[in-house]
């Protein structure tokens, strides 16, 4: 799960990661407001106005504005940026449609640092990484220059040692006995935000040194590991599902994994192994014939008729789709409750595109019974590949 | 004839007296696997299916029965509580089928894994389980597909495992034993650890292997195939059309900052002499030709 720049900020705050003063705007009239009472607090009329979407890349896209004059001025920036489609490299040609606005204190920039928290499947650890290039893509820096990111292991059980926070100061160049004790802090606490958070990612791009020596994280983008949100129940007020598909969501709701594709074949599997699959040999038999994936769709082991029936009708309802394509090998999940989920769907809403089915596994027999005696106009299909060959041809045909 | 499980392998199952772990706990048993105990706190005293008893921790569990191995359906609050409490009875295999696992937890459990210097092993979480074909089954696979041979197979998917399986056995080729190592970015054995068992297996002959997008596992695996392994091995990485930035429902199939796509796995693998599967569909009949050549 994704959450806002602002809302990062906040978790940063509770923990004693500093940060510059700044509130969240939903209107213009809330984006002058916050400018004036910053000016007042700070006693510079110089703020920041940035657009809360869940996408990096905000200030090259143009959802990034320095205010020098004022909230007047203030006022006029947000007008602009609020309501806009934000282009980013990580939005698509599409964009995304700015909701939200921060509106922060400017601060007197004198180092731009980039900090990263991942969680490092290969060591399994977190991993903190550090370089001296902040501001700029850190993909592109660990492409180019490698060498320029630095990197330290924590261990589980003692934490966020000072000495490795020390060992990134110094290879930062962060010498100032003032600023290394400030930044040993800004770890230790920054490492607290990502374990109790439960964050799978924490990327501070940038943190900068500031004339007066402070270490403030300027930016903070977190996402967070789903698994943990039964431990979380204020997470819930940290969804935006503005930013989100509404068709993810539906499917999230039904406890169904979904993801929305580009191509025209509608993809109902058991498993997510599967799934990518059964996905992949479309891609690989329709390359040539312009068919592809409209979807993952993976209906899980343990899923219920009435699951079935929802994810089917999800597929049913898509406009993309010109064929589906019903994958299954059974284990826990049976076939028959496939059948019976599938037959159900189609009976309320219709079936108008052409359907081929693959079952194999627990109860393939009544599974296949169901479907044959349900009048549906159903291609079944022997194997994986027999089944990619027929949805393809049926594309092809329906063109 | 296999690694890991087999005859005299004795299993725990924490968590049998909820609904997974009750219905495959009958499914085990009915497979033959000799399931000696459960463990599900406060139930202790009870008796599972009318004679296997039931414990309240793992380590009672453990001095009653001999146990040597724990099947563990906990949900995610308590599954990782319920691998460390495994660990310190001193179960040698530990087998966690449960998915949703928090990943700060996993990495708490990597961390006391490592401090067991090898004694204890895990497989998963969030897998299938572990069988050897006609002599114990330890999971959720559908039994009856497999077939006792001399092939061994592992997956980060439970589903795809199932296909590769059902492929093999409808040529007629059995299995020595099938490991689901799980779709978790953070878990316990990964395919080096159990290739290692397999090329050292007289009984295994060639070796299915199927990873997917994310992480750099398969790379590892590849590595491993090129330097110490002489023994077949055939692949499947699923994920090839699969959009970057996205999880594929398991939690570790996420392709992160261009990293772990399908096409670099891929090409690590046949660098290394396996050879990957142009379809899902040919997992078998590849591993087949190379068997014969």
């Amino acid at each position: 799960m994704k959450i806002h720049e602002y809302q990062a900020k906040q978790m940063f705050a509770r923990y004693g990661v500093p940060i510059p003063l700044g509130y969240a705007a939903f209107t213009v009239d809330e984006a002058e407001a916050a400018a004036k009472k910053l000016a007042q607090e700070t006693g510079s009329p110089v703020v920041v106005v940035k657009a809360q979407i869940h996408a990096g890349g905000r200030g090259k896209g143009g959802g990034v504005k320095v205010a020098k004059g004022g909230p007047g001025e203030a006022r006029e920036l947000s007008q602009k940026i609020l309501g806009m489609q934000l282009v980013t490299h990580q939005t698509g040609p599409a964009g995304q449609k700015v909701r939200r606005l921060y509106i922060e204190q400017g601060l007197d920039i004198a180092r731009e640092l980039y900090l990263g928290a991942v969680i490092d499947r290969d060591r399994r650890r977190v991993a903190f990484m550090a370089s001296t290039e902040g501001g700029v893509e850190i993909e592109k820096v660990a492409a180019e220059t490698p060498e320029k990111i630095l990197t330290v292991h924590v261990d589980p059980a003692v934490g966020f040692a000072a000495y490795q926070a020390r060992e990134l100061a110094f290879g930062l160049g962060i010498g100032g006995k003032e600023t290394l004790g400030k930044f040993v802090k800004l770890m230790r606490a920054l490492y607290e935000v990502v374990v109790r958070e439960d964050c799978s990612l924490c990327e501070v791009n940038p943190l900068v040194v500031t004339k007066g020596n402070d270490v403030v994280a300027l930016d903070a983008k977190i996402n967070l590991d789903d698994n943990a949100e039964f431990r979380h129940p204020e997470w819930k007020d940290l969804e935006d599902r503005d930013e989100e598909d509404p068709v993810e969501l539906e499917a999230k709701a039904a406890g169904l994994n979904y993801v929305s594709l580009d191509g025209n074949v509608g993809c109902l599997v058991n498993g997510a192994g599967l799934a990518m699959a059964t996905m992949d040999i479309i891609k690989h038999f329709g390359a040539g014939h312009g068919v592809a994936p409209a979807n993952f769709l993976d209906v899980g082991g343990g899923a219920n008729q009435e699951q079935v029936t929802k994810a089917f009708k999800m597929i049913l309802k898509s406009p993309k789709v010109k064929a589906i394509f019903v994958n299954i090998f059974g284990g826990i999940m049976k076939c028959d409750v496939i059948a019976n989920g599938v037959v159900a769907a189609a009976k309320e809403l219709g079936l108008k595109v052409p359907l081929v089915v693959r079952l194999e596994g627990t109860n393939v027999e009544l599974g296949r019974k169901i479907l044959s005696e349900s009048g549906l106009a159903i291609q079944a299909a022997g194997t994986m590949a027999d089944g990619a060959k027929k949805v393809v041809a049926a594309v092809g045909g329906a063109r | 004839m296999s690694v890991l499980v087999g005859k005299d392998t004795r299993l725990l199952v924490q968590g049998i007296t909820g609904s997974a772990g009750g219905f495959h706990s009958k499914q085990m048993l009915e497979y033959g696997t000799q399931v000696v105990g459960g463990v599900t706190p406060g139930r202790g005293g009870e008796k599972f299916e009318g004679n296997v008893p039931v414990f309240d921790t793992v380590a009672r569990a453990v001095k009653a029965t001999g146990a040597n191995a724990s099947c563990i359906f906990v949900p995610p609050p308590g599954a990782a509580d319920a691998i460390l409490e495994a660990f310190d009875a001193g179960v040698a295999l530990v087998v966690c089928i449960t998915e949703g696992i928090p990943v700060a937890d996993m990495l708490q459990v990597r961390r006391v894994l490592e401090g067991l210097n090898g004694k204890t092993r895990l497989i998963g979480p969030n897998c299938p389980g572990i069988i050897t074909p006609g002599a114990c089954k330890i999971g959720i696979m559908p039994g009856h597909i497999h077939k006792a041979g001399h092939v061994g197979v592992v997956s980060r998917s439970g589903t795809l495992t199932y296909e590769a399986v059902g492929q093999l056995t409808a040529a007629g080729i059995g299995q020595s034993t099938c490991i689901g190592i799980g779709g978790d970015p953070v878990s316990g054995m990964d395919f080096v650890d159990v290739l290692e068992l397999f090329q050292a297996d007289p009984d295994t002959h060639g070796v299915i292997l199927i990873g997917e997008i994310g992480g750099g596992a398969e790379e590892r695996a590849a590595r491993f195939i090129k330097e110490k392994m002489n023994k077949p091995v055939a692949g499947f990485i699923a994920g090839t059309s699969a959009p970057e930035g996205k999880r594929m429902g398991h939690a570790g199939a996420i392709i992160a900052g261009g990293k772990g796509t399908a096409a670099e796995k891929i090409k690590a693998l046949e660098a290394a002499g396996a050879r990957v599967a142009p379809t899902p569909s040919d997992m078998a009949s590849t591993l087949q030709v190379m068997m014969r050549g």
